[in-house]
Parts: C-alpha cells; structure tokens; sequence
C-alpha cells in the first residue's frame, strides 16, 4: 500500500519536453490507468516513478517522502513490462522466488510465498516449467508473479498485455482486475488502448503530448470528456463530433447541423448556459455517441429525417452512419433495425447525450441537461 | 470484375502444412473477408490467387479460367499490404502514376491524368498529390497505396490487413471509407483479417480459417448468431462468448445438473456438449432461474460487462452502464430463449437444431 503524489513533473530530452506540468495523486490501493496514444509521455512518466528515468523538475512522493535521490531497488515497487523479461534457465518457481533471493528468508518461507502466488494467478501446475514451454498469456503470469512476491508497496505497468492476442487479452483483463481488489496494491498501469483503460482503471488519466487532459473515473471520462482530444480518443464507436448552432425561436430552442436551418429539439437552457462560459451558441461543435443519436419511429413529430449511407453490424448492435442533409452522424442500433442503404429514416438526439464544446479551446462547455432553469 | 474460385488447394511449406484442401468461392463484385487468428493461412491464399505462391495441389480460378501459367502480372488483380509501400522521394501523383507507365499497358497521358485524377477525387487525395509521399500521415500513405491500386481498374482486389497498421480511429473512419469505395467500384474485394470486428462491419460474406481450411462461410449475421463450432463462436464477438459445460441424456439437455430447454439437431440422444451463451443473451433481473455471484464489472462506457460466477464456471453478461452491479453480490439469472448454442464437445459441432 502506497500512496503516490507526482508535483509539477516536468521532464526533457534534450530540446523536447516529453511531460510538461504533471499533477496527478494515486490514493492507497487506487488502480489508476495512463491513457494515451504513442509519444504522449505515459511510459516516461511510469519510468520517472519506478526510478529509471530522472526528471527534470518537480518532485515524486510515495507516502509523503521525495524518492528522487532513492535508487529503483530502494523505491519498494515492483515493474511489470510489456515484453516478459524471465530468466530462460530458470523454472517459473524459480523466476518467482528469484526476488526474495535477496531478502534472505528462510527456504520453507519463500516456498510458501511463491505458492501463495501462484495460486492467485493459477499457474501452480506450471511451476517446474521453463519460460520457452510456456505460452504468452502464462510466461506474463509469471512476470506479475514475480513481480507481486515481493509484496511491493506498488506495482508499475507498462502495457502488460500489449503483446497477448485478443482473446486472452479479455482473460488476463479480467484475472489483472480480480488480482487487484484480492491484492488491493496501489497499481499504476500504462496502455494505449481505451477498452483496457476503461475496463480496468478506478481512475484513467489521459494524456497527450506530454499534458494530463483528464483525470476521472471510467464513467466521467466517458461522459463528460473535458475536452475533444478526451471525447474522441474515449470510446469506440468514436465520439461524432461536428459543427453546429443553437437557436431559439418563440420559446423553443433547437440545435442545427452545419449549415442547416433546421434541428434538433433541445433544452432551452443550454443557450444560456454556454453564454455563462463565455461561448458563442451561435458556433458549437456537438459532441455526441452514438448511442444518443435515437431513431424515431417516423410518426412523432420530434426528429429529423436522413438518410442511411453506410451500415456496419457488429454482431450485438449495428453502427449507422445517417446523413442528416450534408452532416454524417453514428447511430448506435439493433442488430438489422436497418436493412437498407439509401432508405430515410427519423432520428432525433438524446438531450442527456448532448455535449457541447467550444471551437476555440476545444474544452467542453460543461453544459448539462437539466441544470438551470428550463 | 471477376469472381474468384478455389478447389481443394493445399501449399505446403516443407513439412508444413500451410493450406490444407482449401475451398472458397468469390462471388464477382462481393466484399469477401477471411477471418481467422495468426497462422490459419490466410495470407498465403491471398498469395496463391495473387500468383505470388503455387499451390502444391488444387486449382485457381479467376473469372472462371484457371490462372495456373499466368504470371502475378497477368492475373490482374490487385495486392493491398499491411505496409504501404510507396516510392519514399516521389510525389503522390508519381506513385499513382507509376504502376499506369509500365510497357505492358502503353498508356496515353492524357488517359494516365485522367486516372489518377478519378482514383484521386474518389479517395479524397486530390489536395496531396504533389506531396512526397514521405510527408504523409498513415492514414493517406494508406489511401495512396488504395490509390495506386485502383488505377489500373484491375479485376479484384486482395487486401491483406491493409488497416491494422493504423490508430483505432483512422481505422475506424478508413473501414467505413473502404466499403463504401467498394460499393460505388462494384469490384471484388477479397480482404484478410485478424480482426472480427472488420470482419463483421465490412463483409458481404465471412470465410472464418483456421489451420489451413475454411471453417464457416456465411454473412455476418450467420456467423455471429448461428456459429457452426466452437471455434467460430469463441473467436468472433466481443466480450467473447462464454462457454459451460453440459451433457445431452436422452434428448434432454442439462447444465450443472439443472434442465434447459433447447431444441436439439434430431438423433442428439446423449452426448457431452458444451453451451455457448453471449453477453447480450444473459439476462440479469430479479427471480430468475439460475443464481450466481457477481465476479468481475467492466465498464465500457455504454455498457457493462458483468463476470457472474456460476458454480465453478465464469459466465459474462451484458448490462447498461447505468445499473449498480457490486463485486460480491447475488443475483439472479437467465439466458434468452432461442439464444443458446449448443456445441458438441468432443467434436466442437454446433448441435442446435435450426428453425
């Protein structure tokens, strides 16, 4: 158990500043998940922490004391890479064992130890098995065996599960997740692929080009991304983002498309509401999931019309891509609702899904559905 | 134009066994896609029609005439790689240009513009066509490499994971783009994938692979919902499916010692079998009736996935992201009616009887 504070981490290479600012606190046996796309800075940060890398500025705290004169082995955390890095001589019992080598504890105890371990991960029957007879999924089982058997204060991963299939990607998911809450160590986990962070994380930091864009559970980044880098890396489906404008007209409020005169029905508040955060109403971008993009069965008035340009089944659910006059937006629906490119359709959006960002900044408005008067 | 035929062909690589009696047939103007995991030898069928690879045995056949003494060149069909492989120091235009000039096709000029300006607009490249293609992001090397191919209008096109180079969201916007250039090209695609979730958003039809044969052919929906081993069922679909143990007894089906109610294939007496259940086909809910504890949540966002524990066995469901689900709870549970699979466990069969 630890807790991690990381102060205005800044680090360089050379002329580049690869993290810029960073601010972020990993609470006892918080699960927090570093999320972004190559290059953004995440693996330096994670390296930062373990004591590989020297930072720049700034100071790293793990239960209130500065680690940054401690060399890796004095730092108490244990480092699980995406390549496994096991001794090919060594049985799996043997590369578990190996850390507590140094500890210098008794024969029977390390025995106990490394069994305990292996229990969790379920790989006791593979203990006299060397590394080249093993799969990929169960040589990283050893590699986080190793790494739990020391009881660190906290556990670094770098992609753990980057270089598994898909399939066993999902198993080893679910068995990292369930490791988690038994072990409840302070976890800090690297990926680049938002399923994992999301599937996994108490917390998900997201960052890009060296800037921490956000901080929250799974759900709020989702949700309520901050910004449109966060929206659209967030999710699958990706966000549909694209322009729009609000008006009102005798005490109705809709929200256009692009250029189109008409639009969609919204809450009257969010006009207000975005002139409270200094915006324009008149010049959004409308950020939407699919999911709140909602066919409507033609009869209700509300709704526009478009047109299905492209449909892709996924099995569970299709994604539809409907052309409301020139704007494409993604429809999340039931599995063969729609049959038929070209075929009109009603649609109409989801107030609760409703995201509205500022073109400027890129931020989100924060606008929220029933927040205010309406 | 051309439809794509082969016969019982099998490669082998020394004493491997890359394509074992391989038979597939490509309906002319399809989008056809092979799906299947690393090694399953989809690869090397696209080698094999593309006359990069022999086969050992069997025929190709291309618009109906077998190819066997024609030369890759000759075959006219067009290959689409993982890696773009583009000419580094030369303009867009030049690339797409290049394979026009070569002294087989004697083209005019005035043809060759036309060409690429028609594949150019089409792909929307036209704004780069005088960039070196080394300033170029992945996603349009990508589209030039498409770009390169479709200038020769050529009879098919064979894409061996032309996508998986590129980031979840260029890849994402490029599978729409494809089927759509598809569609308005009316040629046949012939496209290779690890990837299900290509697979199903992109394909008229799906052959699924594994070691060397063809496993399942069918439109995605027939795939997904009526999958005809284990294997398919297990591979395609996200969370993948789960799987129980269970035994047929005169006609009856039972799981962990409690009935079911499936309608079985006639002459399925008794037998070990093993039921196949998406995440989407279990129903949480309250009295229902089976009864398990909730192992795992995974949050996706729009949805969640919920491990239950049933017994010794791990079974997945699928929830909206807005109902509480803590780790440690009981609750009740039950499968869609209809939406059981059930497989023979021994020879991995689908055993449902089909209505």
């Amino acid at each position: 158990m630890a807790e991690i504070v990381l102060r205005d981490i800044e680090k360089y290479f050379g002329d580049v500043y690869v993290i810029r600012k960073l601010n972020l606190t990993i609470k006892h046996g918080e699960f927090v998940v570093l999320l972004g796309p190559s290059g953004c800075g995440k693996t330096t940060t994670l390296r930062a922490i373990a004591g590989l890398e020297d930072i720049t500025a700034g100071d790293i705290l793990i239960d209130g004391k500065p680690v940054q004169q401690l060399v890796p082995g004095d730092r108490d955390i244990a480092f699980v890479f995406q390549l496994f890095a096991l001794y090919p001589h060594l049985t799996a019992h043997d590369n578990i064992a190996f850390p507590l080598r140094a500890t210098r504890e008794r024969p029977e105890e390390v025995t106990a130890k490394v069994a305990a371990v292996a229990k969790s991960l379920q790989i006791e029957h593979l203990m006299s098995k060397r590394p080249s007879s093993l799969s990929g999924g169960d040589m990283q089982r050893v590699a986080i065996g190793r790494a739990l058997v020391r009881r660190p204060k906290a556990m670094l991963m770098d992609e753990p599960i980057g270089a598994l299939d898909a399939k066993l990607r999902e198993e080893m998911r679910v068995e990292l997740k369930r490791l988690h809450v038994e072990n409840h160590s302070t976890t800090i986990y690297v990926t680049h692929d938002q399923v994992e962070a999301m599937a996994l994380a108490d917390r998900v930091a997201i960052m890009n080009e060296g800037v921490l864009q956000q901080v929250g559970t799974p759900d709020e980044v989702y949700n309520n991304p901050a910004n449109l880098f966060v929206a659209q890396f967030v999710g699958s489906p990706v966000m549909n983002i694209v322009p729009a404008r609000l008006s009102s007209l005798r005490g109705k409020a809709s929200l256009a498309l692009g250029t189109a005169v008409s639009g969609f029905d919204v809450p009257t508040d969010f006009a207000q509401q975005i002139e409270r955060a200094g915006g324009d109403p008149g010049a959004v971008l409308l950020g939407i999931r699919p999911e709140g993009v909602v066919l409507t069965d033609g009869k209700a008035k509300t709704g526009l019309s478009a047109t299905v340009q492209l449909i892709e089944p996924l099995g569970s659910h299709d994604i539809v891509d409907l052309d409301f006059g020139g704007t494409v937006l993604r429809a999340r629906t039931a599995s063969g609702r729609l049959a038929n490119i070209g075929d009109k359709v009603s649609a109409t959006l989801d107030s609760a899904h409703i995201r509205l960002f500022d073109p400027q900044s890129s931020n989100s408005f924060q606008v929220e559905f029933g927040n205010g008067a309406d | 134009m051309a439809q794509i035929e082969l016969k019982e062909v099998t490669k082998h690589f020394g004493a491997n066994v890359a394509l074992n009696g391989l038979s597939l047939n490509v309906a002319d103007g399809e989008f056809f896609v092979l799906l299947g995991p690393t090694g399953a030898g989809k690869t090397t069928t696209l080698r094999t029609i593309a006359g990069l690879e022999k086969p050992t045995s069997g025929d190709v056949l291309i618009a109906g005439e077998d190819v066997r003494d024609q030369t890759a060149a000759e075959r006219d069909v067009a290959l689409v790689f993982q890696y773009y492989s583009l000419y580094p120091r030369y303009t867009v235009r030049d690339n797409l240009a290049f394979p026009l000039r070569s002294s087989i096709r004697r083209m005019a000029d005035d043809e060759i513009a036309s060409r690429i300006a028609w594949a150019s607009k089409l792909l929307r490249i036209e704004h780069l066509l005088d960039r070196k293609t080394d300033r170029l992001s992945g996603g349009e090397m990508q589209r030039v490499s498409i770009g390169r191919a479709i200038v020769r209008e050529p009879r098919a096109f064979l894409m061996d994971e032309p996508l998986s180079n590129l980031d979840a969201k260029l890849r994402e916007a490029l599978r729409g783009e494809l089927k759509n250039l598809q569609k308005r090209l009316k040629s046949t695609f012939l496209f290779v994938t690890h990837d299900q979730i290509e697979a199903l958003s992109m394909g008229d039809r799906i052959g699924v692979m594994l070691n060397g044969t063809v496993m399942q052919v069918g439109t995605p929906n027939e795939i997904y919902s009526r999958p005809n081993s284990i294997f398919v069922a297990g591979f395609v679909g996200t969370p993948s499916m789960s799987f129980i143990p269970a035994e047929v007894m005169g006609g009856q089906l039972s799981v962990l010692g409690r009935k079911l109610n499936v309608n079985l294939a006639k002459g399925m007496t008794q037998v070990r079998a093993q039921i196949g259940l998406r995440a989407e086909d279990v129903v949480i809910g309250e009295k229902l009736h089976h009864s398990g504890v909730i192992h795992e949540v995974e949050n996706f966002g729009v949805e969640k996935i919920v491990t239950l524990r049933w017994a010794d066995h791990l079974i997945r469901a699928a929830l909206p992201a807005s109902v509480s689900t803590p780790v440690g709870d009981k609750v009740t549970f039950d499968f869609r009616p209809g939406k059981v699979h059930c497989f023979d466990a021994t020879s991995g069969r689908r055993i449902n009887a089909e209505g």
